[in-house]
C-alpha cells in the first residue's frame, strides 16, 4: 500500500500511526475530539428522557414523591458508590498507561470491570424487586399509588435501562482494553484508546450521578431509621 | 491533460486500485464509501419514487379506487420514511460530502475511516430492516409516527420500522461526527477556516445539527417502541401521559432535520455558483455565517409544527418569531448567490441549469414557509396540501436539484468520465418543468382545504390533482433520463480531464478520478477560496 | 360550493376575508422576490455569458451595505407577517363571551356533535348565521383535527385534553368538515358538513330535535351516577368544595398556587383531582381517568359550568 510521496525518509512513523494522519499528535487530538463529540450525542440521547421526566414531574409532583419512596435508596446509594469507585479505578488505569505500568493497567481495568458488573448485579436485584412489588407499569401495577406513578416507573425503567445498556457496552469496551493492555499495547507515548474509553466510562458514571437523585431522592427526608 | 495521461490517471485511481469486490466492501477509502453510498441511496430513491407513483396514481380520481385505504396509508408512510431517512438525510453528506470533504480540506481521508465504513453498513442494515418491514406489509403511521396512533392505535410493524430508522440515524450521527473532527483537525497547512470552501462550511453546520438532533429522535422513537412492546406508556393519556410531548420531542430533531436536508444542497450551490461564474462568492463570510446561523436557529423553531396541537398561544408566538428569523439567513444566501452572477463569466453548461432551477424552486419553497410560520394563516393551512407543496419544493425542488447539480458538477472528478451535455440540460429542464407541474397545483389544493394523507377527496378538487399527477410523470421521466446517461457515461463516456470546468478548489488540482490518497503531492494552501482574480485584473485561466 | 377552478374556498366566516388578505399579502411579497431574483439571474446569465473558454469574472468580493439591506428588508417584512399572523391567531384563540356552545368529540372515524339543547349529530353540524359559535373539542382515541376550510378555522382534538375553536358564519350554505390530522384507516372518510341556516330556520331545526337529554342534563345525571353529589354539596358542608359558580373563578390551591377554573381545569379536576387540590381540602377525591368517556367528561363540565 503506497504512502504516496510524502517522504518516509523524512520521519519514521510510529507503528500505530494511521496513514491518513501526518503525526501522532494529530491522531491523538482527533480521537479525543471524536470521543467528546460522541459524548455530546449521548447527552442529547439521554436528554430526551430527562425532558419527559421534567414535564411529568411538574405535572404530577405527588406521584413523583410517593413513587420515589418505593425505590430502595440504600441500593441506589450503593450503586452510586460503586460507580464512583469504578471511575477512580478507570482513571488509575489510564494513569498506569501514562507511566508505563502494565500491572497497574491490568489490575485497575479488572477492578473497573468488577465494579461495573457489581452495579449491574445490584440493578438486577432492584428490577426483580419491582416485579415482585407490582411496580412495573401495566395491568398489574399497584393501584394505591397516585395517578401518574405509572409514568414515573415507565421513566425509571427507560432511564435506568438505557443506562444499564450503556454500562454493558462500557464493560465490553473495558474487556477489549484489558486484552490490549495484557498484550502491552499501551505505552507512555500511545494510550489513545484507553484514554477515550475512559472518557466514555466517566460519562456513563456521570449519567448515573444525575439519575440517582432524580429517581431515588425525590422528596427524600432522612429519618435516621 | 492529454488523453494518454487521462487514461493513465484512470487506471491508477481509487476506482481501480485495489481491485475486487472484497476490497470495496472492506474499504476505508472515503471516496469508495461515497460511491457505495451513491449506489445505495439511488436504490432507495427509486423505491421512494415508486411509492410516490402509487400515491399520485390514486389521486388521479376523487374516489379511493386504486388501493385500499390501509394500503394507501402505508404507501405515504413508507414514502416518507424511505425518502427522509434513507435518501434525503444521507444523500449529499454521505455521497458528495464523503467524497469531497477530505479533498477540499487537503487531507488524505476523513478522521475516522473505519467509522465511515461502519456508518455505511449501519445504513444498509437499517435499510434492510425497513425493506423487511415493507415485505411484512409496511407501516401506516406516517413518517411522523404521531402518538397515540403509533403507540396504541396502529396494528402494523411500527416497532421494527423504528428499529430500522434508529439504526439509520446512528449511521447519520457517525457521519456527522466524522466530519466535525475532520474539519477541526485534518486541514492542510494554510487551510484556515476562512479559506475553506463554502461546501465545507455547509457540511460542518449540517454535522452539528446531525449530532445534536438525531439522538433526540432516536430516544423519542425508542420510547414509542418501548410503549408498544413493553407497555411502558410515556405518551398514553390514560396513564396521564401527553401525546403532544411526543410531538415536541419528535420535532426537536425533525425540524433541524430539514436543515440537515437543505444545508448540504446550499453548500453545493455555493460551490457551483462561483465555479460556473468564474467569480469569487459575493459575501463569502456572510454565506459561511448564514450556514451556522441556520444550524443554530434551526434548533429553536420546532414549535411551529405544534401551533394547533394545544400548545399555548404565547409559546406559539415565540416559535413564530424565531421561525421568521431563521428564514433571513436563507434569503441572505439567495441574494449573495445572485450577486455573484453579476459581472461573472457565466458558463451555460449543465451545472448552471441545475443552479438556476434550484434557485427558482428553493426560493418558492422557502417563501412558502413564511405562510406557515405566520401563525394566523397556519390555522387555515395546517396539515393541508399547502404544507406538502412547501416541503417538496424545498426538499425536491431544492435538495434534489442541488444534489443532481453537484452530481453532474463532480461526476468527472468522481468517475473520470464526462456525460452527455445535451441530455443533461434536457434532464434539468424536464425535472424543473415536471416538478413545478407536480407541486405547484398543490399550493392551490392546500388553500382550498384539501388535507394531507387523504386518498379520496371532493370532486371539485380533481383538476388540480390531475395536473399534479401529470407533472409527476414528467418529473419521473427527468430523473430516469439523468440516471440513464450518467450510468451510460460510466462505460462510454469521454475520459475527463483534471479540471473540466476550469474551477478553483483543491479537488480540481488532483486527477480525475483522484488516486487513493487523494493527492500526488502535499497540499499547502496559500490563496483564498474561489481566487479567480489573483492579481486583481482579468486573467485567463490556463 | 366553489366552481372547479376557484382558488379560494367559500368566504363564509367573519375571519375569512382577513385570512385571505393576509394570504394575498404574503403572496405579493413572495411573488415580488421570486420575480426579482429570477429576472436578475436570467438577465445576468444572458448578459454575462462566457464568451471565451478562458474568461473569468470580475474581482468583486462583497458589499457590507448590500448585506445589511438585504438582511434588514426581509427581517422587517417577516416581522409584519408575524405581527399580523399572531394577532389573528390570538383573536381566534379567544372565543367571544356569550357564544353558543357546541361539543365535538372525534373518534375513529366520526365526529360526534352535541348542541346545548341536547340535539346530537354525527358528521354534521347545523349552526345559525351570524352567531358566535364556540366548539369544545375532545377525542376518544387518537389525535384528530376538526377543520372547516370555508370558515378558515381548525383545531386538533387531542385525547386527554380539551381544545377549543370558535367561528361566526357569515353566509348560509353547506361547507365541508375534514379531519385534518392523520388518524388511521378511515382518516379520509372522517369528513362531514356544516349547515349554516338562517336564525329562524335554525331555531326550528333545534326545536324539532330538542330533547331533555341536553349536555347539562346528562351531566347532572352523571353527577349523581358517579356520586359527585356525596362530597360536593352546594352549601359547603361536604368533604369537597362547593361547585356553585366556580366556573371562571380564580381558585386558591393547597400548595399556594392559584388557578383560573376554566374548562381545562374543570376537566382535569374531574379526571385527575390529585393534580390541583383546593386549599383547605384533602386529596381524597377518586381518580376518574379511564372510568368515563370524553363525552361524559364534557357533559359533566357543561353541568358544573351551569351551576350558578
Amino acid at each position: 500500500m503506497a504512502h504516496g510521496p510524502q517522504g518516509d525518509a523524512a520521519h519514521t512513523h510510529h507503528p500505530h500511526q494511521q496513514h491518513h494522519f501526518f503525526s501522532m499528535a494529530q491522531q491523538y487530538e482527533a480521537s479525543v475530539l471524536g470521543m467528546w463529540v460522541f459524548l455530546v450525542t449521548e447527552v442529547m440521547f439521554f436528554g430526551g428522557m430527562f425532558m419527559a421526566y421534567l414535564v411529568y414531574r411538574t405535572a404530577y409532583p405527588q406521584a413523583w414523591v410517593e413513587s420515589s419512596h418505593e425505590l430502595n435508596v440504600y441500593l441506589g446509594a450503593a450503586n452510586t458508590l460503586v460507580l464512583i469507585c469504578s471511575s477512580l479505578t478507570m482513571v488509575l488505569a489510564v494513569r498506569s498507561a501514562q507511566v508505563g505500568s502494565k500491572v497497574g493497567q491490568i489490575v485497575n481495568l479488572i477492578l473497573t470491570i468488577l465494579l461495573g458488573s457489581t452495579f449491574l448485579v445490584i440493578k438486577y436485584f432492584e428490577y426483580a424487586a419491582k416485579f415482585e412489588h407490582h411496580l412495573v407499569p401495566g395491568p398489574s401495577f399497584r393501584t394505591d399509588l397516585p395517578f401518574g406513578s405509572q409514568l414515573f416507573f415507565s421513566l425509571y425503567f427507560c432511564l435506568t435501562g438505557v443506562h444499564a445498556l450503556h454500562m454493558v457496552v462500557g464493560i465490553g469496551l473495558m474487556l477489549v482494553m484489558l486484552v490490549l493492555a495484557i498484550r502491552g499495547r499501551f505505552t507512555p507515548d500511545y494510550y489513545n484508546q484507553i484514554e477515550i474509553s475512559g472518557l466514555y466510562w466517566h460519562f456513563v458514571d456521570i449519567v448515573w450521578i444525575f439519575l440517582f437523585p432524580l429517581l431515588y431522592l425525590v422528596g427524600f427526608h432522612y429519618t435516621g431509621a | 491533460m492529454s488523453t494518454a495521461a487521462a487514461v493513465a490517471a484512470e487506471r491508477h485511481s481509487y476506482l481501480d486500485e485495489p481491485y475486487g469486490i472484497a476490497s470495496w466492501l472492506l474499504t476505508k477509502d472515503h471516496k469508495r464509501i461515497a460511491m457505495l453510498y451513491l449506489i445505495s441511496i439511488t436504490m432507495f430513491f427509486a423505491l421512494g419514487g415508486i411509492f410516490a407513483a402509487g400515491i399520485r396514481l390514486e389521486l388521479l380520481t376523487p374516489q379511493g379506487d386504486v388501493w385500499t385505504a390501509d394500503t394507501y396509508n402505508k404507501l405515504f408512510s413508507m414514502h416518507g420514511i424511505v425518502m427522509v431517512f434513507f435518501f434525503l438525510v444521507p444523500s449529499i453528506p454521505a455521497t458528495l460530502g464523503n467524497f469531497l470533504l477530505p479533498i477540499m480540506v487537503g487531507a488524505k481521508d476523513l478522521a475516522f475511516p473505519r467509522v465511515n465504513l461502519i456508518s455505511w453498513y449501519l445504513y444498509i442494515i437499517g435499510g434492510v430492516i425497513v425493506l423487511t418491514v415493507l415485505a411484512m406489509g409496511g407501516v401506516d403511521t406516517g413518517w411522523t409516527f404521531y402518538t397515540p396512533y403509533s403507540s396504541i392505535g396502529s396494528n402494523t410493524h411500527v416497532t421494527l420500522a423504528i428499529v430500522g430508522v434508529f439504526v439509520a440515524g446512528f449511521s447519520s450521527i457517525l457521519t456527522g461526527f466524522n466530519f466535525i473532527v475532520t474539519v477541526h483537525r485534518m486541514r492542510a497547512p494554510g487551510m484556515t477556516w476562512f479559506r475553506l470552501p463554502l461546501f465545507v462550511w455547509a457540511m460542518y453546520a449540517t454535522s452539528i445539527q446531525m449530532i445534536l438532533g438525531t439522538p433526540v429522535v432516536a430516544i423519542t422513537l425508542t420510547l414509542v417502541a418501548v410503549e408498544r412492546s413493553l407497555g411502558l406508556g410515556i405518551f398514553d393519556p390514560k396513564l396521564g401521559g401527553d401525546p403532544v410531548l411526543f410531538q415536541h420531542l419528535f420535532w426537536f430533531y425533525s425540524h433541524p432535520a430539514v436543515y440537515i436536508m437543505i444545508l448540504p444542497g446550499m453548500g453545493v450551490i455555493s460551490e457551483l455558483v462561483p465555479a460556473m461564474a468564474r467569480k469569487t462568492m459575493f459575501g463569502y463570510g456572510f454565506v459561511a455565517g448564514s450556514s451556522l446561523a441556520i444550524a443554530l436557529l434551526g434548533f429553536f423553531v420546532w414549535g411551529h409544527h405544534l401551533f394547533l396541537s394545544s400548545q399555548s398561544v404565547y409559546a406559539g408566538m415565540v416559535f413564530s418569531i424565531l421561525t421568521m428569523l431563521v428564514a433571513v439567513p436563507s434569503a441572505v444566501k439567495v441574494f449573495n448567490w445572485t450577486a455573484t452572477f453579476y459581472k461573472g463569466s457565466i458558463s451555460w453548461e449543465s451545472p448552471t441549469f441545475f443552479v438556476i432551477g434550484f434557485m427558482g424552486l428553493f426560493l418558492i419553497g422557502g417563501l412558502t414557509g413564511l405562510f406557515l410560520a405566520t401563525m394566523g394563516l397556519d390555522i387555515h393551512l395546517h396539515d393541508t396540501y399547502f404544507v406538502v407543496a412547501h416541503f417538496h419544493f424545498i426538499m425536491v425542488g431544492g435538495a434534489v436539484m442541488a444534489f443532481l447539480g453537484g452530481l453532474h458538477f463532480w461526476w468527472p472528478k468522481m468517475t473520470g468520465r464526462m456525460f452527455n451535455e445535451a441530455l443533461a440540460k434536457t434532464a434539468a429542464v424536464l425535472v424543473f418543468v415536471g416538478f413545478n407541474l407536480t407541486f405547484g397545483p398543490q399550493f392551490i389544493l392546500g388553500y382550498l382545504g384539501m388535507p394531507r394523507r387523504y386518498y379520496s377527496y371532493p370532486e371539485e378538487l380533481q383538476v388540480w390533482n390531475v395536473l399534479s399527477s401529470a407533472g409527476a410523470s414528467i418529473l419521473g421521466l427527468g430523473y430516469m433520463l439523468a440516471f440513464s446517461y450518467l450510468v451510460y457515461s460510466l462505460f462510454k463516456g469521454e475520459l475527463a480531464p483534471a479540471n473540466p470546468w476550469g474551477a478553483k478548489g483543491l479537488e480540481w488540482q488532483t486527477t480525475s478520478p483522484p488516486p487513493t490518497f487523494n493527492f500526488d503531492f502535499d497540499p499547502v494552501v496559500t490563496e483564498p477560496a474561489y481566487d479567480y482574480n489573483p492579481s486583481g485584473r482579468e486573467v485567463h485561466v490556463g | 360550493m366553489s366552481s372547479s377552478l376557484s382558488l379560494f374556498p367559500p368566504n363564509a366566516s367573519s375571519v375569512a376575508t382577513e385570512m385571505d388578505l393576509l394570504y394575498a399579502f404574503i403572496v405579493a411579497v413572495s411573488a415580488f422576490f421570486t420575480v426579482l431574483v429570477v429576472v436578475l439571474l436570467t438577465y445576468f446569465a444572458v448578459k454575462y455569458r462566457r464568451k471565451h473558454p478562458d474568461d473569468v469574472g470580475a474581482d468583486i468580493h462583497g458589499s457590507l451595505v448590500l448585506e445589511i439591506v438585504w438582511t434588514f428588508i426581509p427581517f422587517v417584512l417577516s416581522m409584519i407577517m408575524f405581527g399580523w399572523g399572531a394577532s389573528l391567531f390570538y383573536r381566534l384563540s379567544r372565543p367571544p363571551k356569550g357564544a353558543m356552545e357546541i361539543t365535538v368529540v372525534g373518534k375513529q372515524w366520526m365526529w360526534k356533535v352535541e348542541h346545548e339543547e341536547g340535539v346530537r349529530e354525527i358528521d354534521e353540524l347545523h349552526v345559525p348565521l351570524g352567531r358566535d359559535v364556540r366548539v369544545s373539542l375532545g377525542s376518544e382515541d387518537v389525535i384528530h383535527d376538526f377543520a372547516i376550510p370555508a370558515f378558515r378555522v381548525r383545531m386538533d382534538a387531542v385525547p386527554g385534553k380539551l381544545t377549543t375553536l370558535w367561528f361566526r358564519a357569515t353566509q348560509t350554505g353547506q361547507y365541508r368538515i375534514y379531519c385534518d390530522q392523520y388518524c388511521g384507516t378511515r382518516h379520509s372518510a372522517m369528513i362531514g358538513m356544516v349547515y349554516v341556516m338562517e336564525p329562524q330556520d335554525y331555531a326550528a331545526w333545534v326545536d324539532a330535535g330538542r330533547s331533555t337529554m341536553t349536555p347539562v342534563a346528562m351531566g347532572a345525571a352523571l353527577f349523581t351516577q358517579f356520586q359527585c353529589s356525596t362530597c360536593h354539596k352546594p352549601d359547603r358542608t361536604g368533604r369537597g368544595p362547593s361547585l356553585v359558580g366556580i366556573a371562571g373563578q380564580t381558585i386558591a390551591l393547597g400548595d399556594g398556587r392559584s388557578v383560573v377554573a376554566d374548562d381545562t381545569y374543570l376537566r382535569e379536576s374531574i379526571l385527575n383531582s390529585q393534580a390541583k387540590v383546593v386549599q383547605g381540602y384533602q386529596p381524597i377525591m377518586p381518580v376518574f381517568q379511564g372510568l368515563m368517556t370524553e363525552e361524559q367528561v364534557l357533559q359533566l363540565v357543561a353541568y358544573v359550568k351551569s351551576l350558578k
